[in-house]
């Protein structure tokens, strides 16, 4: 029986919320038992926003132990640094690679975290940056980035991606169901093409 | 089919289920999606209520007229509508009444974080708490079954991380379209229903006897639960907590109580006696930790776990640890990565609020400020709102400030939905008792902060009707104010000029900064996103003031001076111009050309 603690991190607006949807549908989807905790209010106004998705046989706590996290989907560079610690030792982080500097860095009041801050940071994790918002482009539309994450990170799990695109038909308007498809595939490519993700194993 | 479903949708589906036909509340977060979930299900009437109070008014004169009704409101709504919860305590109904109540422990969305269960004692009204959304789909079914058995109002506590969490829901059968559908005679029952004293008097005993009786039922309540595990180590829990529980404390032994108001003193008493060390778990106060005392039962609480914020699985266990209910974990947790630059909420990209705040700023006067998105304006760079507490305080603690006497002018600012839910009654005092104070109200045409509901200034209802959209000049004219105007506040020097001349007279003034939220689909993206030409630009840094997202230092630096030049984000900017507007160097423009790539 498969397991699995996703946190899924952005800014306020960046699409968190559907890339969370996707991902406990799938877990239904998969036959799975799947808990998914956000929060909606003040926080959504351009903050910092998590949310949590789990899949076992039965979930007990909507909200992962900090530690425990096996796959940290970040829309936005700075928003994965603040939940590192969340991540368990061998947890994937995958990374839009995206800077929207918060306001005290737009204001010249502190420096947006180097390079070395963010390599480090993951020393004890996979950091695959995936480059979203070009990919999204590509698909038609920036917007759709939350889309090419969810492909970059199927290609993780043991799940086909037909199951995937059946759960995003279902949950996106009808109007935009070709472009978030392409957006999946774009995300599903840039992971298989490196040769990483899932091996069968 | 199981179906995954927030706590709120679950709470919803239930209600519909169980056949509520009138349902009223007033948005708030995380209670609000309940309603928004029921109004389009097909048999049910369903509002948004300009307050709280008046929905659950609503909702119990639906009760007495014989039909299921639910108020559905967020914590601190329940303080607006406390009055009405008292009376219908009293009175009880003719038919099942459920008031949702949803807390928000950790102040996600909230100016506070109090305990609801009081309410249920206070009211000697019972409270039923869900630990997912299957139980919020069931107990709402059994609180509108125990509203009617013992013709009692029933509370169901929900908290963020019910309401806010989705899990796998068996739905019941869809209704019968029939239900509810043919009016009853009005039952008449003075003694029962006019709350003079000499009736009160009678009704207050039956409250007493009424709430024992249902201590005595809660026994046998299947919602409360023991569960036998490991007899050294009982926990009594409730609601979200209990997950914790069972995450954190695999093999002890439980009792859930589905309700937590009033307490199965029997069962309590059994657990007790069963089980070498009694703890309570639960979110915020310690109630059921109290309740369990006055049986005469000795257990440990908050002397271990904490009385404040919202509980982790992570806090839980490690608190477990110190207090030697769990052993110490080999390996410290892994630590955040200090000093990160924060990332608090702001005011979006082209919000109609933000000009209005720098105007203030540049005025110097003290605002007394409300709640909504327009209580960011407290932030740097803005840091021009100077007081903020409950809805519609602004206009009455102004009123109060200037009455007082202070060195510099000062004014409130109220947004629409919350200067229709309290700022009435406020404003209409200022009038009445020669008040001078400027009222602004933030009209962005909508309920924002929540999510975009509908208020009765907006020409809709919750159930998509259309409605007779208020005008606020003319409610405000009303009330007695004589100098009323109504500005777009993306026109900055109207904007002051106006605020200037209004802050000179001798009367009360009232400006209404109208302009639609900039992130309703009406309005999104409809304006060209503005660029900003670096060889232009000075590097004043003047528009990184606004404290607007989309605006930042970029990597390019001024060649004379050596500042960095700002920048504009084309996919956050929502071209509103605020930003060109204040520019002393013409360095803003519009993009043309580029909506297309958002
Ligand atoms: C008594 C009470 N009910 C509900 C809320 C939740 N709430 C906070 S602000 C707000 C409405 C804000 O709308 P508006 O005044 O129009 O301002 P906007 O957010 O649109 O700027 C609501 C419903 C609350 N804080 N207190």
């Amino acid at each position: 029986m498969m397991r699995a603690n996703f946190l899924v991190a952005g800014v306020g607006g960046q699409g968190t919320l559907l890339a969370a949807d996707l991902i406990a549908l799938a877990g239904v989807a998969a036959g799975l038992d799947v808990k998914k905790s956000e929060v909606h209010g003040m926080a959504q106004r351009g903050g910092s926003v998590i949310s949590q998705v789990r899949w076992a046989e039965e979930v007990f706590s909507p909200l992962i132990p900090q530690g425990e996290v096996d796959y940290l989907l970040a829309f936005e560079r700075l928003e994965a640094l603040r939940y590192t610690h969340w991540l368990r030792p061998g947890g994937v982080a995958l990374i839009n690679d995206y800077r929207i500097p918060p306001l005290v860095v737009s204001a010249g009041l502190m420096p947006y975290p180097g390079e070395e801050v963010q390599a480090a940071a993951f020393a004890s994790a996979n950091r695959v940056l995936v480059p979203a918002m070009a990919l999204a482009q590509q698909a038609g539309s920036a917007r759709v980035n939350n889309v090419v994450l969810i492909g970059a990170l199927a290609r993780f799990l043991p799940i086909g991606a037909t199951v995937w695109e059946e759960v995003i038909r279902r949950r996106v308007p009808e109007r935009t169901t070709a472009m978030n498809l392409e957006a999946f595939h774009q995300g599903w490519a840039y992971i298989d093409e490196r040769g990483l993700g899932w091996n069968g194993a | 089919m199981k179906q995954l479903l927030s706590g709120n949708q679950a709470l919803a589906r239930g209600a519909w289920e169980a056949g509520v036909a009138v349902a009223a509340g007033y948005p708030g977060t995380p209670s609000t999606e309940i309603l928004e979930t029921l109004a389009p299900m097909p048999g049910v009437y369903a509002e948004w209520s300009p307050n709280e109070k008046v929905a659950l008014d609503v909702a119990i004169g639906a009760a007495y007229a014989g039909q299921r009704a639910m108020a559905v409101m967020k914590h601190v709504g329940l303080n607006v509508a406390a009055d009405a919860l008292f009376y219908a305590a009293m009175t009880g109904l003719e038919a099942g009444l459920v008031i949702a109540v949803a807390d928000d422990p950790g102040m996600h969305s909230s100016q506070g974080e109090q305990d609801s269960r009081r309410y249920a004692k206070f009211a000697r009204v019972p409270c039923l708490e869900p630990s997912d959304s299957q139980e919020a789909k069931k107990m709402v079914g059994l609180a509108f079954a125990l509203s009617e058995a013992f013709d009692t109002p029933v509370m169901v506590r929900l908290t963020t991380r019910i309401s806010h969490s989705s899990s796998l829901v068996t739905l019941g059968p869809d209704r019968p379209l029939e239900a509810n559908s043919t009016p009853r005679p009005y039952r008449i029952d003075a003694p029962k229903y006019v709350m003079v004293p000499a009736y009160a008097r009678q009704r207050h005993p039956v409250m007493e006897e009424r709430i024992v009786r249902l201590a005595e039922y809660a026994n046998t309540l299947e919602v409360n639960r023991l569960e036998w595990g490991d007899r050294r180590l009982g926990i009594v829990s409730c609601g979200v907590a209990y997950q914790y529980a069972r995450e954190v404390f695999p093999g002890a032994s439980f009792l859930r109580l589905g309700m937590t108001y009033p307490i199965p003193a029997r069962l309590v008493a059994e657990f007790a006696q069963g089980v070498e060390r009694l703890i309570v778990l639960e979110e915020l106060d310690p109630f059921l930790e109290e309740e369990i005392r006055l049986l005469g039962i000795p257990c440990e609480g908050k002397s271990i776990f904490p009385a404040v914020g919202e509980f982790t699985p992570e806090q839980v266990r490690d608190c477990a640890q110190r207090a030697g209910l769990l052993p110490v974990s080999p390996e410290p947790r892994a630590a955040p990565i200090a000093n990160l630059p924060p990332r608090p909420p702001v005011l979006c990209p082209g919000c109609p609020h933000r000009p209005v705040y720098i105007t203030l700023r540049k005025l110097k006067v003290v605002v007394n400020g409300d709640i909504g998105c327009y209580t960011l304006g407290f932030a740097p760079p803005l840091s021009a709102v100077h007081s903020t507490g409950c809805m519609g305080a602004s206009i009455g603690v102004a009123h109060g400030v200037a009455k007082a006497g202070i060195t510099q002018k000062n004014v409130a600012v109220i947004g629409d939905s919350t200067f229709l839910h309290a700022g009435i009654p406020a404003l209409l005092n200022i009038a009445y008792n020669g008040g001078k104070t400027v009222t602004i109200i933030l009209d962005n045409r909508t309920t924002a902060m929540t999510g975009h509901q509908d208020h009765p200034g907006t020409g809709h209802t919750l159930q998509g009707q259309p409605a007779p959209p208020v005008h606020l000049e003319t409610l405000v004219r009303a009330l007695g104010i004589r100098y009323v105007a109504t500005v777009d506040p993306y026109d900055l020097e109207t904007l002051e000029r106006t605020l200037r001349a209004y802050l000179e007279i001798d009367e009360p003034a009232v400006l209404i900064a109208s302009r639609p939220c900039a992130l309703l689909p009406e309005v999104r993206f409809k304006r060209a996103p503005m660029a900003v030409r670096a060889e232009a630009c000075l590097g004043c840094g003047l528009c990184l003031s606004l404290g607007c997202p989309a605006l930042s230092q970029s990597a390019t630096h001024q060649a004379q001076n050596g500042r960095p030049v700002a920048e504009i984000d084309p996919l956050l900017c929502a071209g509103c111009g605020i930003c060109q507007q204040l520019c002393p160097a013409q360095a803003v423009s519009p993009q043309e050309g580029e909506e297309v790539r958002r």
